[in-house]
């Protein structure tokens, strides 16, 4: 799947996974500090994810 | 995983609440407990007029709008901060914003005024944030005043207090410990009350509701806040909460409710008088913002030149 990391504007290739949890834990990143989105909704990580979809990992952290 | 209130199917899952919800069930669950904050803390007394410092991100468009939808009179300010491209998407942001809704919006532009914030942490050789910040007490109280405000609301959420807690009990900031508190009496009659009710609200939860509302808010940082300790202190805190869900939520709740009280002395000793240069409440003769002003025109005289950020 194609998992666009926000605000870093990143773009990776992601295969294999196939939930939020994994993907998470694949991207190393926290459950609770990033919005998972696919499409207009958000994703909560027992949600199921296919190769060909695109995701949004968005930041939640604000800082200064 | 099902909304824990109507089984509906969850889009979201916080573990501090131990609940999931579903989009309506949270829009609900969210509106409540900052309006929950604000009644418990007497943020705001009935007819005040509320300033709402919105920097264009999701914290303070989320309070602005929730302020806006139950009836509470508001006028939003934008400081623009002569950040380069940051602070034109910010501004951006917040005109769009308040345009979609037909809210009152009033900006003040640094760069306008030639004192935009990296011409004054030159001045000062002080770094970005530390100026910015004095920038931002002086123009957010002006601005109060001027649009005839009582309050002044900002949209510092659980996260940010957290973390400012945190950095506060590390150096031991006990002047700083005692001011931190959701609802800031004015310590001078010309000043406002100044009130965070999102303290209680997570970064999480600001982030999903800008999200789900449809917010077109500005994602990026501000460059300075790269490696700003503030954001050290955040990513420390996210793995105690990772590992002990819900513990930011009690590090700040009980500190307001049962720590605060032992720093509050510290706090008392100091009453300010008014700034000869601004009129401004102030704790020495002049305040911070006019001696960090004028410091920049020293600094510009001694060159001959007007320094700009962007020269
Ligand atoms: S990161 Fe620093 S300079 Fe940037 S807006 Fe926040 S306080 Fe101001
Ligand atoms: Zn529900
Ligand atoms: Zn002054």
């Amino acid at each position: 799947m194609k998992v666009r990391i926000t605000p870093q504007g990143r773009e990776i290739e992601v295969t294999g996974v196939r939930t939020v949890h994994g993907l998470l834990a694949h991207l190393g990143v926290l459950e609770g500090t990033v919005l998972v989105i696919r499409g207009e909704a958000l994703l909560t990580t027992d949600s199921q994810l296919a190769d060909d979809q695109t995701i949004e990992i968005r930041s939640v952290v604000s800082g200064g | 995983m099902k909304c824990t209130r109507c089984r509906d199917s969850a889009e979201l899952k916080l573990r501090a609440h131990n609940a999931a919800f579903c989009r309506t069930c949270f829009f609900e669950f969210f509106e409540r407990r900052v309006l929950r904050a604000i009644e418990r803390g007497r943020m705001i007394e009935a007819g005040e007029r509320v300033l709402v410092a919105v920097s264009g991100g999701k914290d303070s468009l989320a309070l602005w709008d929730v302020l806006a939808r139950h009836g509470y009179a508001t006028v939003g300010f934008h400081l623009a901060l002569g950040i380069g491209e940051y602070s034109a998407r910010s501004r951006e942001a917040c005109q769009r914003f308040a345009s979609e809704r037909g809210l009152q919006l009033e900006v003040t532009d640094l760069r306008a005024q030639d004192i935009a914030v990296p011409d004054l942490a030159w001045a000062a050789r002080r770094p970005a944030c530390a100026a910015c910040g004095t920038a931002k007490r002086h123009f957010f109280d002006q601005a109060a005043l001027d649009h005839g405000c009582a309050v002044l609301a900002t949209g510092h959420n659980l996260d940010d207090e957290a973390a400012r807690l945190l950095g506060n009990l590390m150096h031991w900031q006990t002047d700083h410990l005692a001011r931190q508190r959701p609802v800031l009496p004015p310590p001078h009659p010309r000043f406002v009350r100044k009130v965070k009710p999102l303290f209680l609200t997570s970064e999480l939860e600001t982030a999903s509701w800008a999200f789900m509302r449809g917010y077109d808010y500005v994602v990026e940082e501000c460059p300075n806040a790269v490696g700003a300790t503030q954001l050290t202190y955040k990513a420390a805190l996210d793995k105690i909460e990772a590992a002990s869900p819900g513990s930011k939520l009690f590090f700040v709740r009980d500190f307001v409710e049962r720590g605060a009280a032992f720093f509050e002395k510290s706090a008392a000793d100091r009453s300010a008088g008014v700034c000869t240069s601004c009129g401004q409440p102030s704790f020495g003769e002049i305040c911070g913002f006019c001696s960090l002003r004028a410091q920049l025109e020293r600094r510009r005289a001694a060159r001959g030149e007007t320094r700009r950020a962007d020269g």
